[in-house]
């Protein structure tokens, strides 16, 4: 059951086969090409502030999705059929968790050569941002899914995500884009623990809420 | 049906509010192999509470529901991708369910010509019997119809009824939540209203 729930879910999400799932990846490339356009082409200040910068396109990439990321399922009833079926909340989160990074955390780490290739990026400062998204995205995506499911049943869902985004993403960003200001490894360890920290509440903070936007 | 204990729903003095609101008070019903059920009730009465409580969805307000036997509920929401094309929004469910002859409920329902169709281009009617396909490819002892006769036509009413009719025979137990006339043999009935306080 969990495995056909992984299939359908990355089908609904995944880039190029669910409707405008591209639509992350296509946003994190234009802010990369954009960025140098409206700073100038001064290749100090890029090389400087670019790492930045795709850490900044990848979190709006993972937080993109968020408005149909849960709610569709809510009105579809999907998630009640599932629990007539005997499968946890907990559970479907986790898989949806799953679903929603695959289906944007490897294609940014990818698509991060092109984008350092636009920004000017040196090969140590692509080292950090490789290994800092492969830290961070999995972080990226709980936060998304969290916020998603909080705001599902909100009518106001939408401004309330934005609220939400900035405490929970903070710590990810200090930790993982603040290791390339001080070209700094270790940081990423925390950026990391954050990461999967998240993850671990991720499933039951979302499930928890899918659950009480029943009641409404 | 399956299953080797027989099914068994008992709700015992239930009570659900909406809101602030009381919907109901102090209702209790007790079903085992082969009861039907009509909840009947005006718009705004209750009856899809009552059925999402019953199906353990919501946590009622006071008293409490004891099933035996799995549930399948129809309600409004198919839980079918609407970018899908029909065949392939049920076999999510069949593959999810392992369901050994979806075919036959296909042909049943007479969905067989709409199968390429994507969901977001059927009628009402139709994704009603298609959410009736998966609910039948379950094959579950306890099912709760929340107005399963929306938007059918007088065909499709006629084919609902005889599945129930079918389902309560063979051992299964129904709770149909309608406001429209059903002819099932041996139907009990209940009206929402006479438990609103």
């Amino acid at each position: 059951m969990i495995a056909a729930l992984l299939r359908r879910d990355l089908a609904q999400f995944f880039p190029f086969t669910g409707s405008g799932a591209a639509l992350p990846l296509v946003f994190f490339l234009a802010v990369a090409m954009l960025y140098p356009f409206a700073v100038g082409p001064d290749a100090n200040v890029l090389t400087k502030t670019g790492g930045g910068v795709v850490w900044i396109a990848a979190l709006l990439a993972a937080i993109l999705p968020v408005e149909k990321l849960v709610r569709a399922d809510i009105e579809r009833g999907m998630f009640d059929q599932l629990r007539l079926r005997g499968m946890a909340e907990e559970m479907m989160m986790a898989v949806r968790l799953l679903a929603h990074w695959l289906s944007f955390g490897p294609p940014l780490i990818l698509a991060a050569f092109p984008a350092a290739a636009l920004l000017g990026l040196d090969g140590p400062t692509l080292h950090l941002i490789l290994i800092g998204l492969l830290a961070g995205t999995p972080g990226l995506a709980a936060i998304g899914l969290i916020i998603a499911a909080l705001t599902a049943s909100l009518r106001a869902g939408a401004a309330l995500s934005g609220l939400l985004l900035i405490p929970l993403a903070l710590p990810l960003l200090i930790f993982g884009a603040g290791a390339l200001a001080r070209q700094d490894v270790a940081s990423l360890g925390f950026a990391g623990a954050i990461s999967l920290g998240l993850v671990a509440i991720a499933p039951f903070a979302a499930g928890a809420a899918i659950r009480a936007a029943r009641e409404v | 049906m399956q299953g080797s204990s027989p099914p068994s729903l008992i709700a015992s003095d239930l009570a659900s509010r909406r809101g602030d609101r009381v919907l109901f008070r102090g209702l209790s019903v007790e079903l085992g192999q082969g009861d039907a059920l009509h909840v009947t009730g005006a718009n705004g009465s209750g009856k899809t509470t009552l059925m999402r409580t019953l199906a353990g969805l919501m946590t009622p307000f006071e008293g409490g529901v004891e099933t035996a036997g799995a549930i399948g509920l129809l309600d409004d929401r198919p839980a079918l991708d609407p970018d899908l094309p029909l065949g392939k929004a049920l076999a999510f469910w069949e593959r999810v369910d392992g369901c050994a002859d979806p075919n036959a409920t296909v042909q049943k329902l007479g969905l067989s010509t709409l199968l390429d169709v994507p969901i977001q281009y059927l009628s009402t009617g139709q994704k009603k019997r298609a959410a009736l396909a998966s609910l039948l490819n379950r094959n579950v002892p306890i099912w709760l119809l929340d107005e399963p006769l929306s938007g059918l036509d007088k065909g499709a009413i006629g084919l609902v009824n005889a599945l129930i009719g079918e389902h309560s025979a063979s051992g299964g137990i129904a709770v149909i939540a309608s406001h429209q006339e059903l002819a099932i043999e041996g139907m009990r009935s209940l009206a929402i209203e006479d438990y609103a306080r």
